[in-house]
Parts: structure tokens; C-alpha cells; sequence
């Protein structure tokens, strides 16, 4: 026997837990002003987070997924993208949708019940929320087929679950991308658990990265609490793939420190200490403690940013709550270029189901 | 929540023993209780049926009763655990395949209609696929339009399937004992809307067929024709139209494939007057196949066009009025029958 080819998986860690720099911070990190933009962002998606769940506890929102923990995948990717590039999003993303200019408004419309949150205002090439498990990793490899067929400098990004690498549609998505050195790249956010199934029985892989392997591409574990190590790591990947070198997996190491949903109760499944542990890893906490070592962050500052952020979150739920709930006609929009008579027809038994003004 | 369960189905027996009172949903998890306690052979797979306690919290202690080996979680791989589902039905084991709602089977529909439906014609009789798969189906619960399907009428379109669709607490309680004892593939289809429903369990019944509807209300003016999750919305507008003196018959059609032509039949014959009450979409819908069943062989028994009343065709809504506005309601359906009865509900 003699050995056909090797392979190995790295990891990459720029920030540990303490807030000290591992290794050469890329030339990003060496700025603070950008890492306070990244901490900014991160300590927003987190406040407004924690607001969508007490809206949906109140009723005053649909079930919602929760990013609690993942705030530094999320602002990583993000800060790694080009705005002209297209992100496919599961539908926890919501750091990285803030950071690309989705509202919050828009994403409390989608989230209250009320499909218009998905046509974004900011990044109009972003495609929504999707539901349905890896489905989307499928779509970014198109998305970057279209740029590469039309020479466009452009890039997709699909994020997907550790769970969702399950699914026969995300070896399809990473097998056809390789295949066709597509400019996309798959971001498998590996929190930890997929609902109630811990990794250790989604897989017996050692890595979620290594998945990469079989289809031919890269594939890296990177820190996902390291707001640092995801963006180097999305960023050189991205380069990578704009420059014609075919896609890449990225695995952020994190943890979902919420339920699933909030239709979900974790606690029926995993041990309070087993989150204690994973708290005492969070991304925030690390960030800051990098700040303050800076002399960029101290009480005084935490204090303001958390009372703009609740600012900023208040006047959007406001904005949220006093928007007009759609009438029944909004069903019947946007299913077909010209509605059928047999659905006009249903449209109008709507309306008389709902009284007069369809409300 | 409108108790399902039959009206009077308990009466003139004696001595009665003392009603049984549970869900829906416990009738379920006792039907699966007793499925893995009568064969050695069955076993549950699906994602998050054990610690988790399964779609809808139906499968809910049954890990600690069995055991990992008889509840078994899958990762998240549809195709893979139907396909699984059925190789371990052909090496001899009774599996019955948890998919958490309808809307994750599209994943698996290869494996369901290429494999499922087909292997026992195409092996010449040698592999009966004797699978079970559990679906939880339906809207109602506000998770829109990915989330809401209902789909028991597109998979009764499949020659090779068994499709059946409990409604009632007695239904819940008993079809699945059916199905593991049939040997095609049988889907089970659990309306989410009906898990919180209680009822009494008939006293006595020991078992039920998935051959045969049932006449869920009797009535004479008209035929209401449904079932699973809108048998609750009939009944409740049944009792409405009767405060109004109209009496309907309600039939529970329970089976989905093979259809119980029979009993459609007869019972239009007797009011002469339909509606049918299907929450799929309305256009090549199982609704569209009783009528036609009903034309064809009851044409000359009806006195008025037959009605549905199905959901919009359009993706089920997220938000709760809109969605409500969507389904099929007990109002809708009285109007429907007020319809056939006479013009527009004067008579």
C-alpha cells in the first residue's frame, strides 16, 4: 500500500477568550476603530435579539431563531463580505443581515408575520430567510455561476447549520461548486446542535470542515466566538474565490446559547452547566476584554452603546408595531405575474371572510 | 379545539367500562406504546424523537422506556431515514419512519414514491415494503407557508401507498396498529391542530380498520365529506347548520387511498347533496376526486352542484388573520351547505 494523497484540517483562533491576540493580527484587527465597528455591530445584533424574543414572548411576534452566541460568526462573515456580493442566509443570520443593511424592521415584518420583511431595502441581491435545510447552499452555487458565466467580480456567501450538513443538498451544493470552481463560499456555522442532536450524532466526522475534502475544495475550522478569525479567514476565502480559485468551507466553532426557536426548550435536552461552560466562551465578553486592554472600551462607554442600542431597537419596534397589518389581498400578491380568474375569484372570498376591507 | 370524537359511539353496550379521557396526542404515543410493546420487530426513527420527545412532544418518554436502540434520533437526512426505513422493512424489521411534519417528506419523496410505492410490483411480489411513515400535516399553527403544507391528497395520487388519516381520539388511539399489520407502505397522517384535542376513548374498541370511512353525524339534508384536521370545523359547522334545522351528515373518509367509494356513494344517495371539505389546495385536490367519484356514480342522485370548500390557493400565510382567512373555517362551511341546500341559504 502506499498513501495516494494526504489531507489535514487547520484551525485558526486570532482572539482567545481572555482577549488576547493569538498569533499576527491581519492588518484589520490592527485597526481599532474597525474592531470597534465590529464590536458595535455585534453588541447591536445581540440587543436587538434579545428584543425579537421578548416581542414573540409578549405575542407581539411570530416564532423566532435566536443568534444569542453567534455574533461574531455572524459580523465576521459579514465584514468579509463586498457589499455587491450575495448572502443566503439560514434564518439566524441576523448580525450578518444588519451588517449588510437589512432593517430591523424589515426583518420584525418577516418575523411578525408579514412576508414584505423579505423584500430588503438594503441589500437587494440578498436572497431571504430560508426555512427549508440547506436548500440555500444550492441557490449561492448558482448565484455564483451567474457571476462567473457573466464575468462579474462577485461573490456568493451561504451560511448552513451543523445539522443541515446533513443534508443531501449541501454535498450537492459543495460537489457542484468544486466541480465548477464557482466563486462561493459555504460558511457551516457549528453551533453545536441541531434542535435536540448534539454533532457527535449528526456525524462521525471528526470535522464538519473535512466534509470540503470529498468534494475537492478547502475546507478550515475557524474560532466562531473570534469575530477576528472568521473575518480573516470569510475574507481570504472570498479573495480566493473572486480571483477564479473555486469555493471554500469555512466552519465556525460556535454555540447556539438559546433554544432552537423560541418554540424550543433546550433545557429538555442539554445540561444548564454545559451552557455555563459555553457563556464563559461568548464572543462579546472576548471583544471587549480586547478593547479595554486597548484602552479603546471601558464602563462609562459599554453603559452609552447599550442605551443606544436600546434606542435604535425601541424606535424600530415602534416603527414595527404602528405598521398597518397587511388585508388579505397580500396573500393572493406576488404569486403569479397575472392572477388566474379561479384565484381572483378566491381572492374576493377572502375578502368577504375578512369583512369589507380585507382586515 | 371541537371534540372529535364521535357522538353516541359508546351507547347500548353493557356494562360500559369507565371512558378513557386523553388527547389526541397521547392517543398517538399510546398507539406507539403498545406498537413496541406487542412486536419486538418495531421500532421509531426519526430527527428528535428521543431526548427532544418527537414532533408535537408525541414520542415524549418513550426513550426511557425503550431505549436508543427502538427510538431512534437520525441526523438530519430525510432521504436517508425513509431509505433506511425501508431497507430495514425489507431485512425484516417493522419500522415506523417519524418525518416531523409533511413538509421535510419532499425531501424524501424519491424514496417514497420511486422506492416505497414501487419495489413490491417491481420485484415481482418479493419485497413488501412494510413501513410505516408518521406525518404531522396541516396549517393552523401560524409557520407559514414552508411549514403549513398539506400534502395527504398528493400522496393518495400514488398507486402502491396507503394513505390514512386519523381524526378522532379512538383513530389515533388504533390505526397505526392497522397499518404496521398491512403490508404496503402506509402513510399516517396527524393533523398538528388536532394533538391538544380530547376525548374519550370508546370503551371496548380494540381496534379499528383503514378500510372504511365513517358517519361521524347523521344527518339527511346533506353530505359533508372530510377528514383529519377539518373533521372538528365540520362537526362544529354541523351543529350550527342544526340549531339553523339543517341536518348534515358528516363522513369521516379516514382512508385517503384506497377511498371508500361505497360509503361516499351511499351517503349521497341518501341526502343528495354534497360538500366536500379538504384543506389542501383546491385545484387536483383530493377534494377534486370525490367529486368526480360522486359525478360518476351518483350523478343522477344530486340535486345541486356539489361545493368545496378548500384552503386558498395560495402559500399558507404566517400571520394569523391572514392565515385564518386562508383555511377552511366552520363558517365557510355553513355557507357551502346553505348553498346546496337551497339557493343561497334562504331555503
Amino acid at each position: 500500500m502506499r498513501t495516494v494523497i494526504e489531507f489535514r484540517v487547520e484551525y485558526l483562533q486570532r482572539l482567545d477568550p481572555d482577549g488576547n491576540a493569538v498569533g499576527e493580527l491581519p492588518a484589520f484587527a490592527r485597526d481599532p476603530d474597525e474592531v470597534l465597528r465590529m464590536y458595535r455591530a455585534m453588541t447591536l445584533a445581540r440587543a436587538f435579539d434579545a428584543k425579537a424574543v421578548n416581542l414573540q414572548r409578549t405575542g407581539q411576534l411570530g416564532t423566532y431563531a435566536s443568534c444569542l452566541g453567534h455574533e461574531a460568526t455572524h459580523i465576521g462573515i459579514g465584514a468579509a463580505m463586498r457589499a455587491e456580493d450575495v448572502f443566503a442566509p439560514v434564518y439566524r443570520e441576523v448580525g450578518t443581515q444588519l451588517w449588510r443593511g437589512v432593517t430591523m424592521r424589515e426583518i420584525l415584518l418577516y418575523w411578525g408575520g408579514d412576508e414584505r420583511g423579505n423584500d430588503f431595502s438594503g441589500p437587494r441581491a440578498d436572497f431571504p430567510w430560508c426555512v427549508p435545510i440547506a436548500t440555500q447552499t444550492l441557490h449561492a452555487a448558482g448565484a455564483a455561476m451567474a457571476f462567473k458565466i457573466r464575468r462579474e467580480p462577485r461573490c456568493a456567501v451561504a451560511t448552513i447549520g451543523d445539522g443541515g450538513t446533513s443534508e443531501g443538498a449541501f454535498y450537492e451544493a459543495l460537489n457542484v461548486a468544486g466541480a465548477r470552481a464557482l466563486p462561493v463560499v459555504f460558511a457551516v456555522v457549528n453551533n453545536g446542535w441541531a434542535i435536540s442532536v448534539p454533532v457527535a450524532a449528526q456525524t462521525a466526522a471528526r470535522t464538519l470542515a473535512q466534509k470540503a475534502i470529498a468534494a475537492g475544495i478547502p475546507g478550515l475550522q475557524v474560532d466562531g466566538n473570534d469575530v477576528f478569525a472568521v473575518r480573516e479567514a470569510m475574507s481570504a476565502a472570498l479573495e480566493r474565490a473572486r480571483g477564479g480559485g473555486g469555493p471554500t468551507l469555512v466552519e465556525a466553532l460556535t454555540y447556539r446559547l438559546s433554544d432552537h426557536t423560541t418554540a424550543d426548550d433546550a433545557s429538555r435536552y442539554r445540561s444548564a452547566r454545559e451552557v455555563d461552560d459555553a457563556r464563559a466562551l461568548e464572543p462579546l465578553l472576548r471583544t471587549r476584554r480586547f478593547l479595554e486592554k486597548a484602552g479603546r472600551w471601558n464602563a462609562d462607554r459599554e453603559r452609552e452603546l447599550l442605551a443606544e442600542c436600546a434606542r435604535t431597537i425601541d424606535a424600530a419596534v415602534a416603527d414595527h408595531l404602528a405598521a398597518p397589518r397587511p388585508s388579505t389581498d397580500a396573500m393572493f400578491d406576488h404569486l403569479f405575474a397575472n392572477l388566474p380568474e379561479r384565484i381572483r375569484e378566491q381572492r374576493i372570498a377572502a375578502r368577504r371572510h375578512a369583512g369589507t376591507d380585507g382586515h | 379545539m371541537i371534540d372529535p370524537v364521535l357522538p353516541g359511539a359508546d351507547s347500548a353496550r353493557t356494562p360500559p367500562p369507565a371512558p378513557v379521557r386523553l388527547s389526541y396526542r397521547d392517543a398517538v404515543r399510546e398507539a406507539l406504546r403498545a406498537a413496541l410493546r406487542a412486536d419486538p420487530r418495531v421500532f421509531l426513527m426519526g430527527e428528535d424523537v428521543g431526548r427532544y420527545g418527537g414532533s408535537y412532544a408525541v414520542s415524549k418518554g418513550l426513550l426511557e422506556e425503550f431505549g436508543p436502540e427502538r427510538i431512534r434520533d437520525t441526523p438530519l437526512s430525510e432521504s436517508a431515514f425513509v431509505g433506511a426505513g425501508i431497507g430495514a422493512a425489507l431485512g425484516g424489521l417493522r419500522p415506523i419512519v417519524e418525518i416531523m411534519t409533511v413538509n421535510f417528506s419532499l425531501l424524501a419523496l424519491d424514496q417514497i414514491m420511486n422506492n416505497a410505492a414501487s419495489y413490491c410490483h417491481m420485484s415481482g411480489g418479493q419485497l413488501a415494503v412494510g413501513l410505516v411513515i408518521r406525518l404531522a400535516t396541516g396549517a393552523g399553527r401560524q409557520l407559514a407557508a414552508q411549514h403549513s403544507h398539506s400534502l395527504e391528497g398528493w400522496y393518495a395520487h400514488i398507486p402502491g401507498l396507503r394513505i390514512v388519516v386519523p381524526a378522532t381520539i379512538d383513530d389515533a388511539r388504533f390505526m397505526l396498529a392497522a397499518a404496521l399489520a398491512c403490508p404496503d407502505p402506509v402513510l399516517l397522517f396527524e393533523h398538528a391542530a388536532l394533538y391538544n384535542a380530547e376525548g374519550d376513548l370508546t370503551p371496548g374498541l380494540a381496534a379499528v380498520d383503514i378500510d372504511h370511512a365513517a358517519v361521524r353525524r347523521p344527518g339527511h339534508d346533506a353530505t359533508v365529506i372530510t377528514y383529519g384536521g377539518s373533521l372538528p370545523k365540520c362537526l362544529a359547522a354541523a351543529a350550527s347548520l342544526a340549531a339553523g334545522g339543517i341536518e348534515v351528515e358528516v363522513l369521516d373518509l379516514r382512508t385517503l387511498r384506497p377511498l371508500d367509494d361505497a360509503a361516499i356513494v351511499a351517503s349521497v344517495r341518501r341526502t343528495r347533496r354534497a360538500v366536500i371539505v379538504d384543506e389542501g389546495w383546491r385545484s387536483g385536490s383530493l377534494a377534486a376526486e370525490v367529486t368526480t367519484r360522486i359525478v360518476e356514480q351518483a350523478f343522477y342522485d344530486l340535486e345541486a352542484p356539489v361545493e368545496r370548500v378548500c384552503t386558498a390557493e395560495v402559500p399558507i400565510p404566517y400571520a394569523k388573520h391572514l392565515e385564518d382567512a386562508a383555511l377552511p373555517s366552520p363558517e365557510r362551511i355553513v355557507d357551502a351547505v346553505r348553498r346546496v341546500v337551497g339557493g343561497d341559504g334562504s331555503g
